[in-house]
């Protein structure tokens, strides 16, 4: 009871900020749409994604078929809708590796500090020195090429950057006193951390993990489009695009469709993210 | 009979890029069960780690610590959790003490948790029991300390620190974030729980007019050592030490007549990295003298009156003589 | 009167959040002479910071808003200057120093250059002549001149709140708005500031505005003094009024909570209750609740009472011993 009312007061609160930017609610409404199309795809979809139809390959748009048919004489349409499933998997799923395994590195070297922040600061600095998307290339490679190897992939390789705000913030939430005033009480490190410090040092890293989703979905459209995401005849939308390679000059619209999809939920994450910023500065507050 | 809480000449060094930070150099004091030991001083005397350091909050680099004559300075793990519950703190800034997202209950019901051994309805009880002590009123327990005024955040500090039922608070300016009005209700509630409880407080504070109200001893620092300590009246009564006397004529004295003479502190303040042996408070005294380099002892002046000055006397009868 | 420097005629104040509407200031009214040294006392939330601001008009914006009345300055109504005239008074003839020296100084540049800064804004003098003058304005603090080639943070607290003095005063400046110059600072920094403070005030014949919540600062500082609770003036009068002869049940509430160091008691007398929200005021006398002596006549909003001459109270129950409504 007592819990539910935490967290629909906190809710609320970010939710009365964010509302006072258009922006914000406009690029909420579009990521809830895209949810909803992902979890609604047997339904909303008029046709399996794989079904092909050899008398409509290259179709332009047509009554049966709103954006035309690709060169198997797929419906791109349907390819969109259930593509987006593979899309946000990537984005939602990397993060949410990324952040709870950056979370933890963040919050022990932050809380602890000494030789446990030097050891994982240094650590990080040289995972950082390997570009990201080399990492995720090599993992993805290494581990053969599927949906779900790409999203360990991206998880793995986007951890330091939430491993670095998370202790930044706990380094900060660290010196406040109310920390002292549990230790005086008996709390557990294990309870200071969890309890006190996590929930209270999280603000700044909602902002990046929104953020997050968008830059996820696009590295992971890239891994798509170099044949290291999602494999045929599963559609993601990277992978839309590179299958519309061969085609490219004839029918620039079986890549548009599909990158005009990328474009508008990166946006739309980035400007949630932009508009959560603005939501969770306590210095904007009343 | 063994004193409740005794200190042996504590110290507390940190380790600074310039050396070593002398913030606690050589405390000694007893507190008696059901008393106040006042702890006066300005900012960076060291009271503050003083008051944390006898908590073991952190560790002191040298000295020794008795709780009910059993020493303490090193205690186990288990000795601590154990400790602890005997020996509280208040802190000062009722505003950053405080989780900003726990309730005044969950607030107050933390240590209950953390104690074990008691069901979810006892602790309850347990909460409301504890709220209405501290004069808190129940509709507010699932309130969040920002929808709450200073002076009724600074109550559910103290609910805290009474939840465990210890025997010792260390009260580090509980009153000095708050407004007069406010102050007085919060020190009265001190006092009234003090002689229901039988509580011993440290009241560290920087507020001579407050310590003088709260406390039977009172022990004035300076950069990390006791300057004077002697009980309450006797202290305001034969102020000894320069610094003493010059604290005192600071404060602002809230009525237009009998004007006293200000002591106006000139020079610069002495760094506590690596302080020379002598006299810290040489640098800004306006009798200092040769022998003031020497290390300074603490003197038995009058009957539980000490003062740690090696020209004390001169300094009272050259006083004596001005005044005349 | 022929020789009032501001005059501040039924200030009203608001901010206004989400969800409500603060009344910070209401229907204020306060003159300051020539010269004059006036204390504003009160606690957290009576408005007095929001009083200096509105002089200054730098209130937060949009959340804070001038609904009504008006602040004259010299026969002039600074409400109603445009932004550019009002630089021009700004720091210039008006000058407010802050109760954190910290905020009020650039860390990445010399105390000197800052200083020189000040006067070079609102005078046409070279560089050489304003150096000299903040030269000149460092040792009237008491800091020594080789230290204007030094960084705020080669200051301990007292020292920077010199520096933020010499900021203000390096014009010359005839009204100086002081909000809680000395409290951050130890009780022995503070004695020498507000010394040296008073000397200054003398040495300029600047008028003084010092807003404290400690009584016994206004005690040492003040000739006048303004108590306000809740946005409005409760009792202002000379020093020798409030202190010898308080009448407003919340001045007397106000000195029987402080510790003294003079008295035998145990126990102090708090003022019960707690200040009213500020975004749902009671009608009538905002200090009912907490009063010892309330009545029913303050459900009304209480007139001000002069006592005596030049002692106003606003209270309904002043009049009961001879004073007159205003």
């Amino acid at each position: 009871m007592e819990n539910r009312r935490k967290k629909q007061s906190r809710l609320r609160d970010i939710w009365r900020q964010l509302k006072k930017s258009k922006l914000s609610v406009v690029a909420l409404i579009v990521l809830c749409l895209i949810i909803l199309v992902a979890i609604l795809a047997p339904v909303l979809a008029p046709y399996h994604y794989a079904q092909q139809n050899a008398k409509l390959k290259n179709a332009p748009p047509s009554a049966q078929h709103l954006l035309g048919n690709d060169r198997l004489g797929r419906d791109i349409l349907s390819r969109l809708i259930w593509g987006s499933r593979q899309s946000l998997q990537m984005g939602v799923l990397a993060v949410a590796i990324a952040a709870v395994v950056g979370i933890l590195i963040g919050s022990v070297a932050g809380y602890y500090g000494g030789w446990v922040d030097n050891l994982s600061m240094r650590l990080l600095d040289i995972y950082q020195a390997i570009p990201m998307f080399l990492l995720s290339v090599s993992l993805a490679a290494i581990m053969g090429p599927s949906l779900k190897n790409a999203i360990i992939a991206l998880g793995v390789g986007t951890v330091p950057g939430y491993a670095r705000i998370m202790r930044a913030s706990v380094l900060t939430v660290r010196e406040k006193e109310y920390v002292e005033a549990s230790r005086a009480i008996n709390a557990s490190n294990a309870r200071i951390i969890f309890k006190h410090i996590v929930p209270n040092a999280i603000g700044p890293l909602i902002v990046q993990i929104t953020m997050g989703v968008g830059s996820c979905i696009l590295a992971g459209s890239a891994l798509s489009y170099i044949g290291l995401g999602a494999q045929p005849p599963i559609p993601e939308w990277g992978a839309m695009i590179a299958d519309a390679r061969g085609v490219m000059r004839q029918y620039p619209t079986h890549a548009l469709y599909p990158g005009i999809c990328v474009m508008i939920s990166v946006l739309a994450c980035n400007l949630l993210g932009d508009g959560l910023r603005d939501a969770l500065d306590p210095r904007l507050k009343n | 009979m063994t004193p409740l809480l005794e200190v042996r000449d504590l110290k507390k060094y940190f380790k600074s890029r310039a050396g070593l930070l002398h913030a606690v150099d050589g405390v000694s004091f007893t507190l008696e069960k059901g008393k106040t030991l006042g702890v006066v001083g300005e900012s960076g005397c060291g009271k503050t780690t003083l008051g944390r350091t006898v908590l073991h909050l952190i560790e002191p680099t040298d000295g020794q610590i008795f709780f009910e004559g059993k020493d303490i300075t090193r205690p186990k793990k288990r000795e601590l959790r154990k400790l602890r519950e005997q020996m509280q703190i208040i802190f000062q800034d009722p505003f950053s003490s405080l989780d900003p997202r726990m309730t005044v209950s969950e607030a107050i019901m933390e240590p209950l948790i953390l104690k074990g051994g008691m069901s979810r309805a006892a602790m309850h009880a347990e909460v409301r029991q504890l709220m209405d002590t501290v004069g808190l009123a129940t509709r507010l327990e699932n309130s969040y300390p920002h929808e709450l005024d200073g002076g009724r955040r600074q109550r559910i500090g103290i609910a805290r620190a009474l939840a465990l039922k210890p025997k010792f608070i260390v009260c580090d300016e509980p009153v000095s974030a708050l407004d007069v009005s406010i102050q007085a209700q919060v020190i009265n509630l001190m006092l009234d729980l003090q002689e229901e409880r039988g509580l011993a407080y440290m009241f560290v504070t920087h507020d001579l007019s407050v310590v003088k109200y709260i406390s039977n001893d009172i022990m004035v620092m300076y950069l990390g050592q006791v300057v004077e300590k002697a009980p309450a009246d006797e202290l305001f009564a034969n102020l000894r030490h320069p610094y003493s006397k010059a604290l005192l004529s600071a404060i602002p004295i809230p009525s237009i007549h009998n004007r006293k003479e200000r002591i106006l502190l000139t020079g610069e303040i002495t760094s506590p990295i690596n302080p020379k042996p002598g006299c810290r408070f040489m640098t800004r005294c306006r009798y200092a003298r040769e022998e003031c380099n020497k290390p300074q002892k603490l003197e038995e002046c009058a009957p539980g009156h000490f003062v740690s000055c090696c020209c004390y006397k001169e300094i009272n009868d050259l006083e004596e003589v001005n005044k005349a | 009167m022929a020789d009032t420097l501001l005059d501040i005629r039924n200030l009203a104040v608001q901010y206004q959040t989400d969800d409500a509407t603060i009344y910070a200031v209401n229907n204020i009214n306060l003159a300051i002479r020539q010269g004059e040294t006036i204390g504003i006392v009160g606690e957290t939330g009576a408005g007095k910071t929001t009083i200096a601001k509105s002089i200054m008009r730098i209130l937060p914006n949009p959340q804070g808003k001038i609904v009504s009345g008006e602040i004259r300055f010299k026969d002039q109504n600074l409400l109603d200057l445009p932004e550019k005239e009002m630089q021009k008074v700004r720091g210039n003839q008006i000058a407010m120093i802050f109760q954190d020296p910290m905020t009020a100084l650039n860390p990445i540049e010399t105390v000197g250059y800052q200083i020189a800064e000040a006067i070079r804004r609102h005078n046409k003098i070279t560089q050489a002549e304003a150096d000299r003058r903040a030269c000149d304005m460092l040792e009237t603090v008491g800091i020594p001149m080789d230290r204007f080639g030094e960084y705020p943070h080669q200051f301990s607290g007292g020292m920077k709140q010199r520096v933020v003095i010499a900021m203000a005063l390096a014009c010359n400046p005839e009204l100086l708005l002081a909000d809680e110059p000395t409290t951050a600072l130890d009780v022995t920094i503070q004695a020498q500031v507000l010394d040296m403070m008073r000397s200054l005030k003398e040495k300029f014949k600047t008028s003084v505005m010092l807003i404290t919540h400690d009584l016994g600062v206004v005690a040492e500082f003040c000739e006048t003094v303004a108590v306000t609770y809740s946005g409005e003036i409760v009792e202002r009068g000379t020093v020798e009024h409030i202190f010898d002869n308080p009448q407003h049940p919340y001045t007397l509430g106000l000195f029987g909570s402080l510790p003294k160091l003079d008295t035998k008691d145990r126990r102090l007398k708090p003022i019960k209750g707690m200040m009213p929200d500020p975004t749902n005021l009671p009608i009538g006398c905002r200090f009912r609740d907490r009063c010892p002596d309330a009545i029913e006549a303050c459900a009304a909003a209480p007139p001000d009472v002069e006592t005596e001459p030049g002692h106003i109270v606003k209270c309904v129950r002043a009049k009961e011993k001879g004073g007159a409504a205003v």
